[in-house]
């Protein structure tokens, strides 16, 4: 790797020892639970409960607040969760959603100052200078990765090209006239401006960009590997959903042993999604943030559907706060194998990690007798295929290997060929859980 | 002399041996010589025909994964133990051999003909000249 990154520490919050970051916490949630007082869901929720903000003594206290889900902010679209004067909202971002309706987040001045100063901070614990240019892939609209990484870096003082939307060989252009520093998008988009940045005979290697910072969708281990040897930079992962802030909830520090999550202003759990308890730490789970200091749009308690590990030891880079995994699958997604939680997006890392094998698969769950039965489908590439039976059934046991060794069971492989696993426009099928459709059985609903 | 041998990945569902062959069938090429390894989920169809790039791309619109390799093939005589002096040059030069299967007709002059296929085909050659015998050239198929 070319360039060589100091640990810097923009803020100096971030360094607060336990004790002290908790006593701001506790006060910062008794401040939120006054604010959210009035807001109808919450005001029913605590009439209900008797909670006012005396009800909160400790940070653990969280737990007796209520839940808030997508479904809620839907049921109360647009506005019923907005906990300040509308006259104060000077920013509005929101989310497509995947299904019916898009749901809106609003963001008060300070609202916005503090996200900006949010995303300085992973910005430069991923390496971000005042003398760099960065590019901008994201695009700019309701989404909120364009806007909030752009005031991130204009906080940080350094120089952005807006590039956004538009075609790859625009984006590639800009790049090699430009020269930027850093590129910042969705992993996916980097992967594959390197593949048309190829296509045209340019060697991704050979551009300026020597730090990535992604986000916007899960990716993988695997994938930073890909990114960092395609371009020769380092990549950074971070993290944020509108519903919470928007980017700048967690980001890595140079270190890289997971992501730091903001706790001064995102209080965050991990909770069993079936049992609504919390998990240990390095135990999976889904997170759940509840805003801290935000005036518009704070919400208690919102349930992600993001599953992940939770790190509270301590950091070489000197922050103090918890640190998440990456993002390892969504609760929806989540299937119980013989009573073991599995990801689909386990099986596509497995997958990646064996050479020649497509990234399309499908996962058939079933119950022939009484133990859970769960077969992957996996679409044989023409590069992976051989004449030889032995490297065929060599090819089965390294994808059972890999499987069995990320998502801790055995599951039953299948080579198929091309083509024959169904595409569909949009998010694919991953899992058919025959289970579901087997009379007598009623599986647990996360 | 090495030839070209094609093969091709097979789901083990009913019908499947069809589509291949099938395809061959329409574009009107004839198999010289095949062999189907299976496991119980999948198989391998390896076959030997006279123009393996044009086979090559019959399968491959058909959808098939089709993978080209090297093969040796040689004639033997069509008698008990006509495969035996074969197998003892292979042994002595240590070939393993990885598969082997019969081509489907006959040879002219009362002789069968196999397909062999080595880890490197080079050495398999060397070793079958030196004890005076000759596979068989794409031009003789
Ligand atoms: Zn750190």
């Amino acid at each position: 790797m070319s360039a060589k990154i100091e640990n810097r520490i923009w803020d100096k919050d971030e360094t607060l020892c336990r004790a002290d970051l908790e006593r701001l916490q506790v006060q910062r949630l008794r401040e939120t639970v006054q604010r959210v007082a009035q807001v109808p869901f919450y005001k029913q929720k605590f009439a209900e409960t008797g909670i006012t903000p005396d009800s909160i003594k400790s940070a653990a206290d969280v737990r007796k607040l209520p839940f808030t889900t997508k479904a809620d902010l839907r049921e109360h679209y647009p506005w019923g969760f907005l906990a300040c004067d509308p006259k104060q909202v000077k920013r509005i971002h929101g989310s497509s959603g995947t299904t019916g309706k898009p749901t809106f987040v609003a963001y008060t001045k300070n609202d916005r100052d503090m996200w900006a100063n949010l995303c300085a901070r992973f910005l430069v614990s991923g390496g971000l200078r005042e003398d760099h240019l960065c590019h901008m892939a994201f695009s700019y609209g309701l989404f909120t990765g364009g806007f909030g990484l752009h005031y991130g870096i204009e906080k940080v003082g350094a120089a952005i090209c807006p590039a956004a939307g538009g075609n790859t060989p625009r984006h590639i252009l800009l790049i090699q006239d430009l020269k930027p520093d850093v590129l910042i998008g969705t992993p996916s988009y980097a992967l594959h401006i390197a593949e048309v940045a190829r296509q045209q005979g340019v060697d991704p290697r050979s551009m300026s960009l020597r730090f990535g910072h992604f986000g916007g969708e899960p990716w993988t281990e695997e994938m930073r590997t890909k990114i960092e040897a395609d371009f020769d930079m380092h990549a950074f992962n971070n993290y944020g959903l509108s519903e919470v802030i928007g980017p700048g909830v967690s980001g890595d520090c140079i270190f890289r042993t997971g992501m730091h999550i903001q706790e001064d202003h995102f209080l965050v759990e991990c909770i069993n999604p079936n049992t609504l308890e919390p998990v240990l730490d390095g135990q999976r789970g889904e997170l759940v943030f509840t805003a801290l200091t935000k005036e518009a749009f704070p919400l208690l308690r919102y349930r992600t559907r993001d599953i992940a590990v939770l790190d509270h030891g301590k950091c070489e880079c000197g922050r103090t706060t918890c640190r998440m995994s990456r993002v390892i699958g969504r609760s929806d997604d989540m299937l119980i194998i013989r009573g073991v939680n599995v990801f689909p997006s386990q099986v596509e890392e497995a997958l990646l990690r064996v050479d020649g094998v497509a990234p399309h698969y499908l996962i058939e769950v079933s119950r022939p007798g009484t133990m859970d039965e769960i077969v992957v489908k996996v679409e044989i590439s023409p590069q992976a295929f051989s004449d030889k039976m032995r490297q065929m059934q060599e090819l089965k046991r390294r994808i059972d290997h890999e499987i069995h060794s990320i998502t801790g069971i055995r599951m039953g492989i299948e080579l198929v060929e091309p083509q024959t696993i169904e595409r569909s426009m949009g998010k694919a099928v991953r899992v058919v859980d025959h289970r579901k459709t087997q009379a007598g059985l009623s599986m647990p609903k996360p | 002399m090495k030839l070209k041998q094609l093969s091709v990945f097979l789901e083990n569902r009913p019908g499947q041996v069809k589509v291949p062959c099938k395809a061959l069938a329409d574009a009107g090429v004839n198999i010289l010589a095949m062999s189907l390894a299976d496991t119980e989920q999948f198989g391998i169809l390896r076959f030997i025909v006279k123009d393996p790039a044009k086979a090559r791309d019959v399968l491959a619109k058909a959808g098939c994964v089709v993978k080209e390799t090297e093969v040796l093939a040689v004639e033997v005589d069509d008698r008990p133990g006509g495969l035996l002096r074969l197998l003892e040059v292979f042994e002595k030069a240590n070939m393993t051999i990885e598969y082997m299967y019969a081509f489907n007709a006959n040879r002219p002059g009362g002789k069968a003909a196999l397909a062999f296929r080595f880890d490197d085909p080079e050495i398999a050659v060397k070793a079958l000249q030196g004890a005076g015998i000759n596979a068989i050239a794409p031009i003789e198929l």
